[in-house]
């Protein structure tokens, strides 16, 4: 199917640009020819692109303005599904709930993963193995994983007997709000650590040791050469972890779908919803309640907040272009780029 | 605390030398987070070799027992397990086969070939990129709905088939590995843009075919929302929509959960551990050279 399609495309894309070119080059007939290999090597992302994921990005638009089941009619109601998502407190509880986790969840993981890289680096011997190892848990399947979880937490699971034995009480980890934030950030940490540090680690290792040596003669302390050397260089690499952390921690869903389930609507993510996140809610009112418009609509209010988290990180990216000094460090970079 | 931590370490690394306490400090460290990493893979294994009488009880067993092959056994009584894998491995392999071929091919024609309107066909593929995959959730599967294929695996394979993610690194690694004049001598024997990639340029992807590989084979095995909403047809589950059903339907049956859950972890972890080497050095590489 896609060479097909990929064919008839081709020549259309390529005598498009040769009208252009024809201007200044002779014999265009020949010339495009060459063209068609390269355009239907490419072509294949295209059409699949075209077909499921343009037309179905562009049809959730329509969606959200329309009131569907998914079986009978559609009914135009216009800009009635945000009017409602704006209204609806289930949908701001889990907009909060994503963003605790996402919080609780990447800050101590970032730095985790930075003291974990450091080590790794001064660990010469084993290398490969310890790397394994640490990323392990980022190749397992979440939903297997968030069963073993589900069970160390349950009220009388390893974790609460743990605490047992060492004389404290208890914690309600599936039953609180906290306790269920908790949990779940720590699923994400235990996933997500091994991944980060390995990629600091790649970028430590990428730094020249000249620079090092250079702080040294230059009397440099151990401060100084963190935040002045180490810190600035590291940062693309920082900058790339925190993106990605965010797009995967604002999309939060497997987790808590696997602890909660329940074919209740009203306790969907756990007591009192604390587990509820965006992309949870967005499929239990989608694909259990039908309501195809309302999910939609709760897709595109996921893409905003996305684009704004994407918009910042832009923001900073290019602030720390802009400030190529080597003196300057990431604190007082982050915030001029904000 | 964490700060200072990385402060002395880093002083370490900028002097170039650890003193033999420091190193056998750092090796003691990076043991503990060896084990809180391998802890939950240790654990499941003891609660799957166990009866759920024993899970239950205080104060729990720490070693694995003698029911493993007894609650895998329950598995397969309860769940059609050897369908669902069969089904996820289908999925997993020509799903990687079709992403190795297209996105290889796209990189090679992108690196390799000047070509009308080529800066902005990569920046379309660039931007697309961007986009949220859960954006297009529900629209998707009514698209899915409409060709027939909701509860068909062609609905977990095709639309992935090439990927932005998969072609943007290829053409990376293309641009720096593969030298123009192995591509030159090709042509002076006559071999046409097909020929060269299959060739001349296939054998040198290797290794980063290795590398999206085994990252497109992770991620196809275990998707967990797309399946659990396409695939319609109760009869026909992937591994990890068939154990969260398992998970809900026999949920006080901790002991036969947790050895369903062991069952459908080991494939994968064998299939990361045979390419584990090459993975992480490539994941590594194409992270610094963002």
């Amino acid at each position: 199917m896609a060479t097909v399609a990929g064919a008839e495309r081709a020549p259309t894309a390529g005598s498009g640009a040769e009208a252009v070119r024809g201007a200044n080059t002779a014999a265009p007939r020949g010339r495009w020819r060459r063209h068609v290999p390269p355009y239907l090597a490419i072509s294949p992302y295209y059409v699949l692109f075209t077909v499921f994921g343009a037309f179905p990005v562009g049809f959730s638009l329509y969606l959200s303005f329309q009131d569907w089941d998914g079986i009978g009619d559609m009914r135009f109601v216009g800009l009635q599904q945000y009017r409602w998502l704006l209204h609806d407190s289930v949908f701001w509880h889990s907009i909060l709930n994503t963003f605790e986790i996402w919080f609780m969840s990447t800050v101590p993981m970032l730095l985790l993963a930075l003291v974990i890289a450091f080590l790794l680096n001064a660990q010469v011997r084993h290398a490969t193995a310890y790397r394994v190892a640490y990323f392990i848990p980022n190749v397992t399947s979440m939903v297997a994983m968030t069963i073993v979880f589900g069970s160390v937490f349950a009220q009388a699971g390893l974790a609460n007997s743990l605490l047992k034995a060492i004389g404290v009480d208890g914690v309600d980890w599936l039953t609180s709000s906290l306790g269920i934030k908790s949990a779940i950030s720590i699923m994400i940490i235990w996933r997500w650590v091994g991944y980060n540090a390995l990629i600091f680690l790649a970028g430590l290792q990428a730094i020249p040791t000249e620079l090092f040596e250079a702080a040294r003669v230059d009397g440099a302390s151990s401060r100084q050469t963190l935040f002045r050397v180490l810190v600035p260089q590291l940062r693309p690499v920082i900058l790339f972890a925190v993106i990605t952390s965010t797009i995967n921690g604002l999309q939060i869903f497997t987790e808590s779908q696997v602890l909660f389930y329940s074919d209740d609507p009203g306790t969907t993510g756990g007591p009192g919803q604390e587990g509820l996140t965006i992309v949870l809610y967005l499929w239990q009112k989608a694909f259990n309640d039908h309501q195809f418009g309302y999910g939609a609509a709760i897709g595109w209010s996921l893409f905003a907040i996305i684009a704004l988290f994407a918009i910042i990180n832009w923001r900073l990216v290019s602030g720390s272009e802009r400030e190529n000094r080597p003196r300057i460090s990431w604190r007082k970079g982050a915030r001029n780029g904000r | 605390m964490a700060a200072d931590r990385t402060t002395a370490v880093g002083a370490g690394l900028a002097i170039g030398s650890g003193s033999r306490r420091s190193r056998v400090g750092v090796r003691v460290l990076l043991l503990l987070g060896v084990l809180v990493s391998l802890f939950p893979f240790y654990w499941l294994v003891v609660m799957a070799s166990i009866t759920t009488q024993e899970i239950l009880r205080f104060p729990p067993r720490l070693v694995p027992g003698t029911h493993l092959l007894e609650n895998m056994r329950q598995v397969i009584h309860r769940i059609d397990f050897f369908g669902s894998l069969f089904n996820t491995v289908v999925v997993s392999v020509t799903g990687t086969a079709l992403v190795l071929f297209f996105d290889s091919l796209a990189a090679f024609a992108f690196a390799k070939y000047e070509f009308p309107a080529r800066k902005l066909l990569f920046g379309i593929l660039l931007a697309t990129y961007m986009i949220p995959a859960q954006l297009s959730l529900v629209p998707q599967f009514v698209t899915m709905a409409d060709f027939g294929w909701a509860g068909s695996l062609k609905a977990l394979v095709i639309p992935g088939a090439a990927n932005a993610f998969g072609i943007f690194w290829m053409r990376q690694y293309a641009q720096n590995s593969l030298p123009d004049e192995l591509l030159d001598a090709g042509r002076i024997d006559g071999a046409g843009f097909f020929r060269l990639y299959r060739q001349v340029a296939l054998p040198l992807f290797r290794p980063a075919l290795a590398f999206l590989g085994i990252f497109t084979f992770i991620q196809l095995w275990n998707d967990y929302i797309w399946p659990l909403v396409v695939l319609v047809n109760p009869d026909r589950l992937t591994l990890q929509v068939a154990l969260a059903n398992l998970n809900v339907a026999y949920n006080t049956d901790y002991a036969v959960v947790m050895a369903g859950a062991l069952m459908s972890v080991i494939p994968l972890i064998v299939v990361f551990l045979i390419g584990a080497r090459h993975f992480l050095r490539d994941l590594a590489a194409g992270a610094t050279k963002m």
